[in-house]
């Protein structure tokens, strides 16, 4: 079951880089970070990789692998054919710091600017009462690993520097969705998440939920009933233009 | 002078991690400037990883729980030997600190009446654990992550800068604590991202690193959990206790070789998996120890009648605390009756239905299946023991978590005492909650006290730990870092592992000697940025000198107990439950052992126990006239 098999990783930092060639054991049941860790302990000891769990639980190992936004722990070798190139890149929206890190700081600088919970003024510690199917909804959103790469996939900021500045991403317009959802929190979001966050910047082509690894819904049950929220108060050209591309696609 | 960023703080909270984020809250709210420094990303810590749920007697799926019954299960899992104190604590605290997480924004899953929900685990009597499906540690560190967050927006309404009195110093390692006299004066330490260093000018150090699994090559502890809080406190002068108390979880996955180690969930026997030999046989019938009997069922009908019934039937033997359980695994794997992969079967399959499985197990399920090709709902898993947690920690102080050097102090995980030689599921989640806020105030308090007094930055000492840190990089042709820590990871595994003998132990110490003389002549190439061959020859110093603790902290107690297990002494011994075993730092680097007495528990507390039981356990001369 071992086998050579042909990697091609980015080295640089942020003044450039390039995709180098590697031949390099694989083992059988092995994910994509098993094999960056071989080529640390082996052949190159400074290729700078994030990882923290390697079970799928932290989100710190996102790359493109082969082009796609992945956890590389999550990412299994066999399905790869043995003979073929498995290229591994850093997240591209992000500026590369080395290797296959990148700066991820925007998202905790939008993560800040999402107002916290605003606990029920008349409700003490452990008075909180709440049904489970209430507290579904947002659980759902709670999933997230913080992993960015919905963030690195949406398009809205993928190739767009300018956007950053007015678009949260659909990590964070799922995080306004998940307190907006919450059966108890008290502040009013909605406004907000349009003026604010650029929930209409999103034209709900999926591509996020597409790429989460935790499977969370976020376009079906974050941003587009965020969006119908949001358009229950104002009418919303976004949703009339998202709904027509959905229907011709 | 060497050159460096230099910040001022109040309190510095080593550790983002539930311990460290409760620390940091705590001591923000108590109006010290503080900033809180961690390895990887902010979020990303090892109490990310805790899927079960956190211990809580709140009594919501049983109004028959209390403190004092959460208590008396802390003592036992720990076999006596935990700090009482702390046990206590935590016991009359934990319900508290959950709650108090609802008003964070934490979103628990729920009973039929809208409370917080609560599930059986090991050890615990009744149904304790709050939780969201198996994500809970996930659902506590995002809450409090938040929590941080809200605490920055409120100073940037009064200040304008989000970072005034709470800043996060992410991916940063502390490598060094630096002292003026015997009294903390900060810490010293390098970005990962660029390699350049960076000092705390701070008075009250908490450390709040977690454990260190990454000294036994199968554990299910992540990269980061290389014993770096243990061995500063030790270069510091602190002592630590109990660190032969290292809990095997019973259940890693063993299948296929990269993930072996990997965690299963306890949860998947609190929600009625079995453990199965490969005859079939639900073996732990089998290994109920006669201090356990009286709680545990002998026949599988009342095991199985105790998921509706517990309040007339005894609990299955599958949920006896976690070394017990480890150890019947590990005889049944060596008898031959293991499976094709060396563990055994533990299977949920034929013990709920598919969606039941789905719902209440989601990241079991998507785990097994992504990472070993096995649907859960169809098929049994095999597992087995993986190196999970370390109950020896720096010594400290219940009330406030303060070691014995002035200025610092120690919460969570790197705490030793409360969980004494075995935690019981669960007890860790609640820990950090507890003992995180009570090492926040105890810094405070410690501030208060200095007055004007405020310890000073030792230039040499700095320009020191500089020159420390740098050495990999000064040798050329010596060894790379990642073989000799892989081979620390074999001996300790091998030598120090589940089961224990002295002829093993002494080899893993010459062992450890020999590798202390290998890491001074290591090299790293490449340069300072983000280089991980760098990082880890740092982190090769802390393990060697925690896993030196362990070894021969295990070698000197001729006993077994919860989470060391002598092959030589297989029995519990009553006059070894009084006894500490203390580890310091001597001048040269090597570690130095000492026995220490126990304070013998309070009348009120060892009145919450039977005679009967109390004689299992206590020496004649300790029990209640
Ligand atoms: C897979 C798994 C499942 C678990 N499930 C449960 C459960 O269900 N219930 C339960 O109660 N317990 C559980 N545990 C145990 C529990 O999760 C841990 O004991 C607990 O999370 C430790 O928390 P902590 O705050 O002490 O440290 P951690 O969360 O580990 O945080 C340590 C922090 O210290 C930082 N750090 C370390 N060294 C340095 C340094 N030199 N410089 C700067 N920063 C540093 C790290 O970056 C990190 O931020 C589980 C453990 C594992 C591994
Ligand atoms: S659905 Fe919206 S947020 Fe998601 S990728 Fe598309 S535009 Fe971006
Ligand atoms: S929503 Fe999904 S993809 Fe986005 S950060 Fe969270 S886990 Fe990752
Ligand atoms: S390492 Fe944690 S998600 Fe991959």
């Amino acid at each position: 079951m071992t086998y050579k098999g042909k990697f091609r990783v980015w080295r640089g930092d942020a003044e450039g880089g390039d995709l180098q060639d590697y031949e390099v054991e694989v083992n059988e049941g092995e994910v994509v970070l098993d094999v960056i860790h071989r080529l640390q302990a082996t052949q190159t000891p400074d290729l700078a990789v994030r990882w923290n769990c390697k079970a799928g639980k932290c989100g710190s190992c996102s790359a493109e692998i082969n082009g796609k936004p992945k956890l590389m722990c999550m990412c299994r070798m066999n399905t790869f054919a043995e003979d073929e190139v498995v290229t591994v890149t850093p997240m591209r929206t992000f500026p590369v710091l080395r290797d296959l890190v990148t700066d991820v700081s925007f998202n905790y600088t939008k993560a800040r600017e999402v107002p916290a919970f605003t606990p029920p003024a008349d409700l003490k510690p452990g008075e909180y009462r709440m049904q489970q199917v209430d507290v579904e909804r947002s659980q759902e959103f709670r999933k997230c690993i913080e992993c960015f790469l919905c963030q690195d996939t949406c398009h809205v900021i993928r190739d767009h520097e300018e956007n950053k500045e007015s678009f949260s991403g659909p990590r964070f317009l799922m995080r306004i969705a998940e307190l907006d959802m919450h059966p108890l929190d008290a502040a009013d979001r909605q406004k907000a998440a349009q003026e604010e966050h650029g929930l209409g910047f999103c034209n709900i082509t999926k591509c996020c939920t597409e790429v989460c690894p935790e499977h969370i819904k976020i376009t079906d049950n974050a941003l587009i009933p965020m969006k119908e929220r949001v358009a229950d108060r104002k009418y919303d050209p976004i949703v009339w233009l998202g709904n027509k591309i959905r229907r011709r696609a | 002078m060497t050159e460096l960023e230099r910040h001022q703080y109040d309190v510095v909270v080593i550790g983002a991690g539930g311990a460290g984020l409760r620390a940091a809250i705590e001591a923000r709210e108590q109006g010290k400037r503080t900033a809180i420094v961690c390895k990887s990303l902010f979020g990303k810590a090892h109490t990310v990883m805790a899927e079960g749920g956190c211990a809580a007697a709140m009594g919501n799926a049983n109004s028959n729980d209390n403190w004092q019954v959460h208590y008396r299960d802390t003592m036992r899992g720990g076999k006596f030997l935990n700090n009482w104190r702390m046990a206590e604590l935590h016991a009359q605290e934990a319900p508290d600190r959950v709650w108090e997480l609802e008003t964070y924004g934490a979103l628990f899953d729920r009973t039929p009446d809208g409370r917080i929900s609560q599930r059986n685990f090991g050890g615990h009597s009744y149904p304790r654990l709050a939780h969201v499906g198996d994500r809970t540690g996930l659902e506590l560190i995002r809450t409090l992550q938040q929590k941080i967050v809200s605490l920055q927006q409120e100073d940037f309404q009064a200040t304008g800068d989000y970072e005034a009195n709470l800043k996060v110093y992410a991916e940063c390692t502390i490598t060094e604590l630096l002292k003026d006299g015997d009294a903390i004066s900060g810490a010293f330490g390098y970005w990962r991202e660029s390699g350049r260093f960076i000092l705390f000018d701070a008075p009250a150090v908490i450390l709040a690193t977690g454990g260190v699994g990454k000294s036994f090559k199968v554990t299910s502890n992540s990269w980061e959990y290389t014993g770096d809080g243990h061995a500063l406190a030790m270069r510091a002068g602190a002592t630590l206790i109990n660190m032969e108390f290292i809990q095997f979880h019973p259940t890693g996955m063993v299948w296929p070789p990269s993930v072996k180690g990997i965690l299963v969930t306890e949860s998947v026997r609190g929600d009625g998996g079995v453990l199965r030999n490969s005859e079939g046989k639900r073996f732990m019938f089998d290994y109920v120890p006669d201090v356990f009997r009286a709680q545990y069922a002998d026949t599988e009908e009342e095991a199985d009648r105790w998921y509706k019934d517990a309040d007339n039937n005894r609990r299955p033997p599958e949920l006896l605390p976690r070394d017990e359980v480890a150890r019947a695994i590990n005889s049944e794997v060596k008898a031959g009756r293991g499976t094709p992969h060396g563990g055994v079967f533990l299977d949920v399959s034929t013990r709920l239905p598919a969606e039941e499985i789905k719902r209440r197990l989601p990241s079991m399920h998507h785990q097994f299946k992504e990472l070993a090709d096995v649907d859960i709902t169809a098929e049994p898993m095999e597992v087995g023991p993986t190196c999970h947690y370390v109950m020896g920690g720096v010594e400290v102080d219940p009330d406030t978590a303060s070691s014995v050097v002035p200025g610092l102090f120690a919460a969570g995980e790197v705490a030793g005492g409360m969980h004494g030689s075995n935690r019981l599921g669960g007890n860790s989640l609640s820990d950090l909650l507890v003992f995180g806020r009570r090492a926040g105030m105890g810094a405070a308090m410690y501030l208060d006290s200095l007055g004007a007094n405020r310890p000073k930055i030792s230039e040499a000492d700095v320009d020191a730990a500089a020159a420390e840190a740098l050495a990999p990089f000064e040798l050329e042709g010596g060894e790379n870092p990642y073989t000799i820590h892989q081979e620390l990871q074999q001996s300790m595994n091998d030598l120090v592992g589940i089961i224990r003998k002295a002829e093993e132990m002494e080899q893993a110490l010459s062992r450890l000697a020999e590798f202390r003389g290998r890491i001074a002549k290591m090299t790293v190439e490449g340069h300072r940025q983000f280089n991980p061959g760098w990082h880890l020859a740092l982190d090769l110093r802390n393990m060697l000198t925690v896993s030196e603790c362990v070894a021969k902290a295990a070698l000197e107690r001729e006993e077994s107990r919860g989470g060391h297990t002598r092959d030589d002494f297989p029995g519990m011994d009553a006059e070894w439950r009084k006894l500490l075993l203390v580890c310091r730092l001597n001048a040269d680097g090597s570690v130095d052992v000492t026995k220490k007495d126990q304070i013998p528990m309070r009348d009120d507390l060892l009145e919450l126990f039977e005679l009967d039981e109390l004689k299992k356990y206590l020496t004649e001369e300790e029990l209640p006239a």
